[in-house]
């Protein structure tokens, strides 16, 4: 330990400790004068901004503060007031903010997922009916609800990587795109090809139009008919896009995961501006005129997903055949488009993703990727086999990225190598990073969030700042959305710096962080577990 | 902290099958075979495209070493070097257009606005990567070491969209004042004065720096901290400074690289740091990452590289290939040779 290293183990706890040093009376007196400041700098901006943070403070103080009976009562008391008397949009906020944190930890742990996915299941219904948010502006569509829960899937899967087994990968967007291109090579008219009706004339020379030459067929649905290509059925494809990408990962895995950490970051980052490479080149490789992926122009359309005609006459029409021409019923007054059926569905594969996220975190491979992340050579030594655990961390991580590429190229019925840039993988990596490493719920909170911000809040909150906040006649023209990279530097630095577990930290992650670990491992005992 | 370093190469490379080795050096042989066969069909070009190679090497070496430098000392992958070198460009443009009045066609004053105009981007571009350093990597510097790669990340973003900000989303242009008349001509090969230039530039400030590293006290200060931080803090070197020192002068070599890159390529963009510096980093790693020799010697032949991958004719992949190519060299490097060409990784970066 250097003088340096003793004197700072954390800038933010040097600055905690300042803090801590201050009299109990000094820390609070400033952080209501902080508070009320913050309130007033506010209120000319917005008022009704200003009565929620002086509400949201008042909360904490009531909830801070020992001698006061009723206290519970005294803040519904004052939520209550500003339900009753502040607008409405921020009153609503208000109380589920409140609701969230008065309810016993014991009860929130089962109590906010149902809520959550009940209020998620029955969005497309509501979805037109809700209120403004200030700042950020409308409730997001559900369109860009569709792209956040694949964009939260993607999260889920690098957090396996990074937050478990603390392999800091940084060409996520390399598993993406191979899931995307697998949905992509197996339900498309990609590889048709053509031909010529004409017996014994070659394409070039051929009058009448070409028909396609290759059909192969298997259970798709919304077929054009006499397209050509290879069509499997959606279902399968998202299973198979998983598997693909998973062995990908396996196989990127093998020569890799040998190397330090920073090594590591660095041959993925490399995969990952690899492979949009040779997508972007690929309509005809080195001249050849093999055309595997188009180039530039990506492959579209895609087969849409569904359930087929005989299942959903059998059900009477519940599960819809073919998604994309689907739904003309109206319930609860609301007529359901093909969109939601989508958000439906990526609903229950990001239910089924957390689901098997949360298994394999306290399953034995799950401890063994924690054992690794904390000390690679005590893991070693208490006889995980090193390699082979990375591998499957490695192999998770990918199969979700996979299934989650290949619905997102599903739902959008194209695919574009110009999808797959380096600043995914970082977008997706500050996902995991904002809501904590490790912590699946954190995770899920940090990505919803930044892909609702990518996706519409960018655009609002812009539109906001512009029209809302002006020094006497200079008005600011932003435009976020041009900025998006930067903005999510500024999070990955303030994060780091300040709170480097992340908003809601997995208690285990925040200490290895706080205490720091042994994450420079001894070469010898890896490459022995390597080969065990 | 070093030693743990340099030990698995010494074991690996006891046990490594050859077979590994005989399949890299038929990919060698083959390489040159395919370089002879270009050369025995057009001389001319291929060392025209040699020339070239050389040139975008010396830009690459410049850049390259920054990285070497700070993961000597830091063993932190300093993501935001290139986007620093980029604004060094952006740094250029801006003095010499708008503070000197450079144009084309000036005579002899070119050669006072631009050497002006590299001291001043160089010193731009030292104190912007010290601050960085302050601000960025210092609070993390006993967080496990992920930490500051990930932040790295941010602040090279952060960078990219100041310049963004600062410059606009299009290419933006420097005069161009770097003569094009030829040194010398000889059977169909033109040696012009900008791409000599470029080296003229690069070299005194290659030797400079490995004046400053290997002989002066600050140099040797910075090589006893990259070798233990410990040991150096308690003979009475500061260590933090020192850190903060050679972040300045990998600043400075951004700045220079900087200048040379939008005098000679003349078009600068808001994102072309990130990707210049990933292979300057590769060069880096080539040569074998904390071996300054070895950046320069990496820089070269990444350089090179480059240069007959889009400039030869007979079986080239072509431009649209050079990222894959390079990239693909930094993967097998650093799965198969992580110590890079020039042997052990020497912690001293000298």
């Amino acid at each position: 330990m250097t003088e340096s290293q003793i004197e700072t183990v954390g800038f933010r706890n040097q600055m905690r400790a300042r803090w801590r040093a201050m009299p109990r009376e000094q820390r609070a007196g400033v952080s209501i004068a902080a508070t009320i400041v913050a309130a007033a700098l506010l209120f000319f901006v917005d008022h009704a901004l200003a009565y929620a943070a002086l509400t949201l403070s008042a909360l904490y103080w009531i909830h801070r503060l020992p001698l006061l009976p009723w206290r519970l009562g005294a803040q519904a008391a004052l939520v209550l007031a500003f339900v009753i008397a502040g607008p409405r949009s921020l009153a609503v906020l208000l109380a589920i903010a409140f609701a969230v944190f008065w309810i016993p930890e014991r009860r929130r742990v089962w109590a906010l997922p149902v809520v959550a996915i009940v209020a998620a299941i029955f969005y497309p219904f509501f979805e037109d009916k809700m209120f403004t948010i200030p700042v950020f502006g409308v409730w997001p569509d559900v369109a860009t609800g569709v792209v956040m829960i694949i964009f939260v899937m993607m999260a889920v899967g690098l957090n396996i990587v990074v937050g478990y087994a603390g392999l800091l990968d940084l060409g996520y967007v390399a598993f993406y795109a191979t899931g995307a291109y697998t949905a992509a090579f197996f339900a498309s008219q990609q590889f048709a090809g053509q031909k010529c009706p004409t017996k014994g004339v070659s394409i070039d020379n051929c009058t009448v139009a070409a028909v396609p030459k290759h059909n192969f067929d298997f259970g798709a649905v919304g077929l054009v008919p006499g397209g050509g290509g290879i069509h499997i059925s959606g279902w399968l494809l998202l299973l198979m896009a998983g598997v693909v990408t998973a062995i990908f990962g396996i196989v990127i895995g093998l020569p890799t995961l040998r190397l330090r950490g920073d090594y590591l970051a660095i041959v993925t980052l490399g995969f990952g501006e690899i492979l949009p490479q040779i997508a972007r080149n690929g309509d005809n490789f080195f001249g050849t005129g093999v055309n595997l992926t188009n180039g530039p122009n990506g492959i579209t359309p895609l087969d849409s997903i569904g359930f087929g005609n005989s299942l959903s006459s059998w059900t009477g029409g519940f599960l819809p055949s073919n998604f994309l021409t689907c739904c003309k019923a109206n319930h609860l007054g609301h007529q359901i488009q093909s969109t939601d059926v989508f958000f439906w569905v990526a609903i229950v594969l990001l239910l089924i993703t957390v689901f098997c996220s949360l298994r394999l975190q306290y399953s034995r491979l799950g401890r063994a990727w924690i054992a690794i992340r904390e000390d690679e050579t005590a893991a070693a030594a208490m006889g995980i086999p090193l390699m082979r655990t990375k591998t499957w961390a490695y192999a998770s991580g990918a199969f979700f990225g996979g299934v989650a590429g290949a619905y997102y190229a599903i739902f959008r019925s194209a695919t574009f190598p110009g999808d797959f840039f380096f600043n995914i993988s970082v977008f997706i990596l500050c996902m995991v990073i904002l809501g904590g490493m490790g912590n699946i719920w954190g995770v899920i909170v940090g990505a919803a969030f930044l892909a609702y911000l990518n996706q519409e809040g960018l655009a609002n909150t812009g539109a906001w700042i512009n029209s809302n906040i002006h020094f006497g006649s200079w008005h600011p023209n932003i435009e976020p959305p041009l900025y998006a990279s930067g903005i999510y530097g500024v999070i990955i630095l303030v994060v780091m710096l300040f709170r480097p577990e992340g908003l809601i930290p997995s208690r285990r992650r925040a200490a290895e962080l706080h205490e720091g670990v042994h994450d420079e491992p001894l070469y010898d005992a890896t490459h022995a577990g390597a080969e065990a | 902290m070093a030693a743990d370093v340099s030990a698995p190469t010494l074991a690996t490379r006891v046990k490594r099958p050859s077979l590994i080795g005989g399949l890299g050096l038929l990919f060698v042989i083959a390489l040159l075979v395919w370089l002879a066969i270009n050369f025995a069909k057009t001389p001319s070009d291929f060392i025209s495209v040699f020339l070239i190679g050389i040139t975008t090497g010396c830009v690459y070496a410049l850049v390259a070493l920054g990285y070497t430098l700070v993961y000597g000392i830091l063993e932190l992958i300093n993501f935001a070097h290139g986007d620093v070198f980029m604004l060094g460009g952006m740094f250029t443009i801006t003095f010499a257009t708008h503070l000197f009045g450079l144009h084309h066609g000036q005579g002899s004053v070119t050669v006072l606005i631009v050497f002006a105009t590299l001291l001043l981007s160089m010193l731009a571009c030292g104190v912007l990567n010290a601050t960085i350093e302050f601000v960025a990597y210092r609070p993390l510097r006993g967080a496990p070491r992920l930490a500051p790669l990930i932040t790295a990340i941010g602040v090279s973003f952060i960078i990219e969209d100041v310049g963004l900000a600062w410059k606009g989303p299009n290419y933006i242009t420097a005069p161009d004042v770097f003569p094009h008349s030829a040194v010398f001509s000889a059977g169909g090969v033109t040696y012009t004065w900008n791409k000599l230039i470029v080296v003229i530039i690069t070299v005194p400030v290659l030797l400079g720096l490995l004046w400053l590293v290997q002989e002066t006290r600050q140099g040797k200060a910075m090589r006893a901290t990259a070798q233990d931080k410990d040991a150096a803090a308690i003979m009475g070197i500061n260590v933090n400074r020192t850190i903060s020192f050679t972040f300045l002068i990998a600043g400075f070599l951004a700045g220079a690289a900087g200048l040379l890159y939008a005098l000679y390529v003349t078009t600068v963009r808001f994102d072309q740091g990130f990707q210049l510096g990933l292979i300057a980093f590769t060069a880096a790693v080539l040569g074998g990452i904390g071996n300054l020799p070895g950046a320069v010697l990496g820089a070269v032949l990444i350089g090179l590289i480059q240069a007959f991958n889009e400039g030869l004719n007979w079986h080239s992949p072509g431009s649209d290939w050079t990222e894959t190519i390079v990239f693909s060299i930094l993967i097998l490097i650093l799965v198969f040779r992580p110590e890079g060409l020039l042997g052990e990784k020497t912690p001293e970066g000298g």
